[in-house]
Parts: structure tokens; sequence; C-alpha cells
């Protein structure tokens, strides 16, 4: 092989790695990302039933029924409408009502929510970014800005470490 | 007075990064040895003085001096020591003054070992070192004071976030730390080479250890993370492609490829401008990962606080170095002279190869990692990337990596022959497919994919073991000669070895928890009965203790497998009146080659307690994979060739005065 061969075919192989790195990245930007919504967004937007999403508000209070089994049923709100969130399993450590909370999973045919995994926070001042921004659109914000202390965040189940 | 001692240190280690980052630099390129010279004992002072801040604020901690507003609000009287030092490093103006702190380590060790490089290499070197001193230490004191007092001091601290009281969680910061500034080191060598516009074989030489002592303990500090996160969590994963971690991912995949680039910029002189490229690199990404980290952008456990100052003054530091670095690269690198030629099938081709996929999957994670961020910055849409995007670009990249990986130490170099490489390598072949089709035999659940993964960490371990095995002519030969050719064998090779073989290890682990996890939730009354994966778990009871800062509910959980008793189980809920939260504490029974692995939910009002139970298969493997890894790295370094000592002295000297000075 030439030196000029040589060099062409390591800019073909780095291409091709490139070219398969590009493909794949896009491939999964199109299929595994997830949008996050509030309750009003998917009722403006009016989201159509089976697609992923993460829905985020404050728990209602007064709405969280668990019966007998690890069942969940409780409601997300942002003041202006609310979604009826159905989960299977253990809630997050700062569950609580009137607390902020993200559920991701996707949207039924009767317009309830069926999540599989819920976030909430681990800080009693703690309100998810996504979910104190979605409350200040729509001017319910009550918080100041940077309120609490500057403590560590964590989310329960699905925790950022 | 301690906290007034402590910032008047910090204040006089920055004067001192100062002189260090401007009078060596002027005299190497003045030609004056005097200026060249100061770099040392400017690196030792640096090294003291920040040594002095970090203790008075340690000590600060250890005896609770509320009054510094720092230890009120992250310390409480009644926490264990252990977490009081801790909690030195567990918020954000401590954490950086530990950066600082391993950062002026770095730099003495260059002053104090680097005796043998050339006194503008060195002046150059430790100038770098002291620029990125300066930056760092004027963050902290502008905009991060750890010593800021309160008036009135309060009674008692907030405490600390109890995820973070955790014994493996107190040393993860440190190793992960000396990691990401140890690609300062090589960051600062690629820049003095840029300056001085000379790349020999000599340079590479003293890049490979700083690239390897700081791939090693950032090696340890993720498997920690990774670790930490497994069995405090409480939901079984060990990775969960969170942008925090994925922070720490993207500088340990540039400097792995730093760490193989580097091996042929040493031994064949080729690739030269990539590596210092990649030096480059390495070190952006990390500084890239303390932006992520410490800027407020992500929510997580990692973001201290948020406040504006300090995302824009990181943000500029990152500009500053990377945009510069990458400037004097374009600017430079050209007069590099390239090096041997090599053909594509090749110990240097195997290497670019491997430096070409994980340069690509570090990109898509930064891809992943960054493009919400940019899109929410410019306000686009909330978008969320998760484990699915990254486990479908990554792993295909992956996949080819690691069946090459034990081709290349079996490759000659400039021209190898891969068939030569596959006969050797024909026994690790056979057992990865043996142990695929056994298992396409006998496990019927799982992804398909998984026997075929389980495959490849086979050939991974045996692959390792092929090549020592090769070298030392295993069998070939007489027992006493391959006796006498092991003893002979450079650490480097057992090094390779370790660190190719703990990956295989690693892989196994991720490949049993991802693919064969089993998972039982249930809602147990007292005495009540469940079973998962042959083990019959009972919750006899349920109690509440008390610890040192917290108070629990703890399960009482029977463990037996076929009738006989193995062990008990004591998950908990913890809460902590101090700090007012709560954590869930797993309990975890392991084998060795699989964890069982129990979390205790809430009660409901008819009196049942949630159950949460994990089997994950091979998981302690995860964790054994990555501190063999690291084990490799350290064998590596203590090679006789990149020992900073007597012999090494004499060779390098040799290569010196062979080589041109200009």
């Amino acid at each position: 092989m030439t030196r000029k061969q040589r060099r062409a075919a390591f800019i073909v192989l780095g291409l091709a790695i490139l070219g398969i790195a590009v493909a794949l990245v896009l491939n999964a930007m199109r299929d595994s990302i997830v949008f996050f919504y509030s309750p009003s967004d998917i009722a403006e937007k009016a989201i159509g039933p089976g697609e992923r999403l993460r829905l985020g508000g404050l728990v209602q209070p007064g709405s969280v029924v668990k019966d007998g089994s690890t069942d969940v049923i409780f409601t997300i709100t942002d003041f202006g409408d609310s979604i009826r969130v159905h989960y299977s399993g253990i809630l997050p450590d700062l569950f609580r009502e009137g607390q902020g909370v993200v559920a991701e999973g996707e949207l039924r045919p009767d317009g309830s929510f069926r999540a599989d995994s819920v976030l909430a926070k681990h800080d009693e001042n703690y309100m998810p970014p996504e979910v104190a921004e979605a409350l200040k659109k729509r001017g319910d914000w009550q918080g100041e800005e940077g309120s609490g202390r500057p403590h560590a965040e964590k989310y329960g189940e699905g925790a950022y470490p | 007075m301690i906290a007034e001692t402590g910032h008047f240190a910090l204040v006089l280690a920055l004067a001192v990064a100062l002189v260090q980052m401007i009078l060596p630099a002027y005299g190497a390129w003045k030609g004056d040895h005097a200026m060249m010279r100061v770099g040392t004992p400017a690196a030792l002072a640096q090294l003291a003085l920040v040594a002095i801040a970090f203790l008075a604020l340690t000590l600060a901690f250890v005896v609770s001096d509320f009054s510094v507003a720092l230890v009120a609000n992250n310390s409480a009287v009644d926490k264990p020591l252990i977490f009081k030092i801790s909690g030195v490093w567990g918020n954000h103006e401590g954490s950086m003054v530990l950066w600082v702190l391993i950062l002026a380590l770095y730099g003495a060790l260059v002053a104090l070992f680097g005796r043998n490089l050339p006194d503008r290499l060195k002046a150059n070197v430790l100038a770098v070192q002291g620029s990125v001193g300066v930056a760092f230490l004027l963050f902290i004191l502008a905009t991060s004071d750890p010593f800021l007092r309160l008036d009135p001091a309060p009674f008692e601290g907030a405490g600390l976030n109890p995820i973070l009281q955790d014994r493996a969680l107190a040393f993860h910061p440190p190793w992960l730390y000396a990691g990401y500034v140890g690609f300062s080191m090589t960051f600062s060598f690629a820049i003095a080479a840029l300056m001085e516009g000379r790349v020999d074989a000599a340079w590479a030489r003293w890049v490979r250890p700083w690239a390897l002592a700081a791939w090693l303990a950032l090696t340890i500090g993720i498997a920690m993370g990774s670790w930490w996160a497994y069995y405090t969590l409480g939901w079984g994963g060990f990775w969960f492609w969170d942008p925090v971690e994925n922070a720490s991912l993207m500088p340990w995949l540039a400097g792995t490829a730093l760490l193989h680039s580097a091996i042929v910029a040493e031994k064949r002189g080729a690739l030269k401008s990539w590596t210092i490229l990649l030096a480059i690199l390495a070190f952006s990404l990390s500084l890239v990962g303390t932006f992520l980290v410490r800027s407020g952008v992500l929510t997580s456990v990692h973001a201290f606080a948020v406040s504006p100052a300090r995302g824009v003054f990181v943000l500029a530091i990152l500009g500053v170095f990377v945009g510069g670095s990458l400037t004097l690269y374009a600017w430079r690198a050209p007069m590099l002279k390239t090096g041997g030629l090599f053909a594509p099938i090749s110990r240097e081709g195997a290497l670019l190869f491997n430096n070409l996929l994980l340069t690509a999957s570090a990109a898509a994670v930064f891809i992943g990692t960054l493009y919400p961020l940019l899109l929410d910055a410019v306000g686009g849409p909330k978008i969320t990337v998760g484990p699915p995007f990254f486990n479908t670009t990554f792993v295909p990249l992956w996949a080819p990596l690691l069946v090459m990986v034990p081709f290349g130490p079996m490759m000659s170099w400039k021209r190898g022959d891969i068939v030569a490489a596959g006969q050797r390598l024909i026994f690790a072949a056979g057992a990865a497919f043996v142990v695929c089709l056994v298992l396409y035999g006998v496990v019927s659940d799982g992804p398909w994919l998984a026997p075929i993964g389980m495959g490849v960490a086979v050939w991974l371990v045996i692959g390792a073991l092929s090549e020592i095995a090769w070298r030392v002519k295993l069998f070939t030969a007489p027992a006493g000669e391959s006796w006498r050719r092991a003893r002979g064998l450079p650490r480097a090779a057992w090094g390779t070895m370790l660190a190719h073989g703990g990956l295989g290890i690693a892989v196994a682990g991720i490949v049993g928890v991802t693919a064969w996890k089993s998972e039982r939730i249930v809602a147990l009354p007292e005495g009540g009965t469940t079973s998962i994966s042959g083990y019959e778990l009972t919750l006899e009871k349920v109690g509440t203790r008390g610890g040192p800062n917290y108070d629990a509910t703890t399960g009482v959980v029977r463990v037996e497998r076929g009738g006989e008793f193995v062990t008990f189980l004591l998950p908990e809920r913890r809460r902590y009146p101090t700090e007012r939260q709560e954590k869930t504490e797993p309990a975890i029974y392991t084998t060795g080659f699989s964890d069982l692995y129990v979390v205790l939910g809430e009660g409901n009002r008819a009196g049942e307690w949630a159950l949460r139970a994990y089997v994950n298969p091979l998981a302690p493997f995860i964790w054994l994979g990555g501190m063999v890894m690291a084990l490799g790295g350290l064998v590596s370094l203590t090679d006789r060739r990149l020992r900073v000592g007597a012999p090494q002295r004499a060779r390098t000297k040799g290569r010196s005065a062979a080589a041109p000075a200009e």
C-alpha cells in the first residue's frame, strides 16, 4: 500500500465511524426523546394517547388514593387543568400531597395518565424546575427565586445520583 | 480565627498562582533560566497554601463552628465524625476547595518529580498549571467563598443531605476530582508542547503516567459513584445515564482514548497531534463536567446551589481554556512533524480504531447530555434524553470496540497479521462461542442479545489472558521457560491484561443485571410471604430503631431458599430530624454472583407494607471489573519505563540530548 492509499483507508474508516455515529444519534433523537408537559399543555395541545411523555405539576391535596396493594391513584394539577395519574409501585420517599412531582408514562384513551415512574423531590422547599416554570407561565408561582436552603436536591425513584 | 486564616491562605495562593503562571512562561519565552526556575517553589508554595485553607475548613467542620456559614448550612453536631469530614466536600464551596487542592497537588508533584524534564518544558507545564489554578482560585474567592461568617451563629447546623451521609460516597468525590483534575496535567503538557512546537517520544513518555494516574482515579471514582447509586437509591440500577454521570463518563472516554494514543506517540512517533488534541479534549470535557455539575443548570444531588454568577463564571473559564487551547492547537499543530507510517492492519491501526470509536461514543454522550440544555437555553421545548437514547447510540458504537480489544495487543507494530492474531485468540473465541451457545440452551428469558453479550465478556477476559499466555509461550515452551518469560514481561503488559480483563468482567456484570434482573413489588402484612427467583421472603415484623442522627422504620425480612434459612435482611426507611428528610436504605444479600436486593416501602391503611425485591444476577461483577481495571492502571503505572527514578533519568537524558533543542 502506498502512503496515499493508507491515508485514504484511514480517512474512509474515520468517516465511516463518524457517519455511523451521526446516523445512530439522529435515529435515537427521533425515537427516544421524551417531552415535558404540564396538564394545561396537554389540554391545549391535544396530545393523543400512546405518546411517551413527562407530566409535571403538584400533587393535588386530598387526591391520593391507595388501595390495598401497591397501586396508587393521584391527581397532578397546575391549578389550570389536572390529570388523574395511575401508578403501580413504591412512591419516592418525599412524595407528598401539595408537592411538586414529575410522572413519566403515557396518556390513556380515557384522558387519564399511566405512569411507569414517578419522580419527587427530597426537600420540602423544592419543586422540579420544569414544574416551577410551568406554574410561573400560568402565573401561579408563589415562591421566590432561589428560595429555600441552598441544599442538595434529590429525586426519589429514578433518582439523579 | 481559623476561617480567616483559611481565607487569607486562599488569597495568598491566588497571588502565588499568578506568579506561577507568568514568570516561568515569560522565562521560557525569553530563555531566562532564573525565571523558569521560579515555577518549582511557586508550585510547592501553592500546594502549602491551599492545603492550609483546606485544613482550616476541615477543622471548622470537625469542631462544628457554626459561625462559618458553610458549616452551618451543611453540618450538624450530632453527625458522625466521618460525615463531618466528608461534609467538607459535600457542598459547592468546599468541593471547589478540594478541586483546587488536588490541582495544586498535581502541580507540586511535577515540580518535585519532574527534575529530569527539560527546563523549558517544565516551566511551561507549571505555568499552564498555574493558570488553571488562577482561574479556579478566582472563581472560589469571587463567587464561592467557603469562609463566609454568619452572625449570629446558630446553635445547630442544617445538616448534610442524608443520601450523602454514606461511607462509600465520602470518598467518591476525592477520587473523581483526582481524575478530573489529573487531566489538567496532560492538558498542561499538551499546551506546553504546542508552545514549544515540538513533540517527541520523550514527551509522550512523560505524559503517559499522568494520563494513567488520572484515568485510574477517574475509573475508581466512577465505579464508586455507580456502586453508591446502586445501594442507596433503592431501585437496583447502577447507571442512569443521568447528565451528572455523563459528565464523568465523557472525560473517561476521552482519557481512555488518550491513554491508548499516547502509546502510539511514544512507541512509534505517530498520532502526535491527535494525542495533543485528545489531551486538550479530556481536560475540556472535565471542565464541561465541572460546569454541568457546578453551574446549577442540572437538577441533581450534585447541583449544590443555583447561582447564575457561578454558572457564568464557570462558563467563562470553560470558554477561555477550551477556546484558547483549541485556537493554539489550530495554529501550532500543523508545525508538528508527522510520524512513522503504518498499515491499517497493525497495532497502530487497532489503537486508532479504538480511538475513533471512543471519541465517537464520547461525542454521542456529549450530544445527548447537552442537547436538552441547549434546546432549553434557546427557548425550545423541554425534553428529556433518557436511557433509550444512550442505549441506542452508545451500545452499537461499543460493540465493535469490545470485539476488537483482544486483537490490539496481539498485533505487531507497523504491519500486523490479523489471521495470525486470530489464531492466537482461537481459544478465547471458542470459549466465547461455547458460553454463548450454552446460555441460549439454558436461559430462556431475557433479550436474545444477552447471551452474545456474555460471549463478548468471556472473549474479553480469555482474550486478555491469551495475550499473556502467548507472550510467555505457555504450554508451547517448558514451564521453566514460561516462568522466566513471565518474570521478564514488562509491568505494562500485566496492566493491559488486567485492564482489558476487568473490562470483560464489568461487561458480564452489566449484561447480567440488564438482561436477567427480576423484580417483585408486593404489599405484605407482618408475617406475609413472597418469593422471587427461588428465594422465599417473609416479612417477619416491622419495628423502629434509633440511629446516631436518625430514626428508622426497619423491616425484618427472613430469607429462605428451598426451605433452608439463608439470612435476615433489614431494609429501612430513615428519618433525619435535623435535615428534615427521609431516606430509604435497601438491604442487600450477595452471593458474589448475584444480589438479592430488598427495599421497604410505605405502610398502607390495611396494615400492609410495600416491599420491593430485586434479584440482580452478576451485579457485583460490575464494580469488581471496575476495580480490576483500575488495578491494571496501577500496575502499568509501576512499569519501570514510567517510573520517575534513576533508571529512567539516564535514558531520558540520552534521548533529550539526541533530540534537537529547538
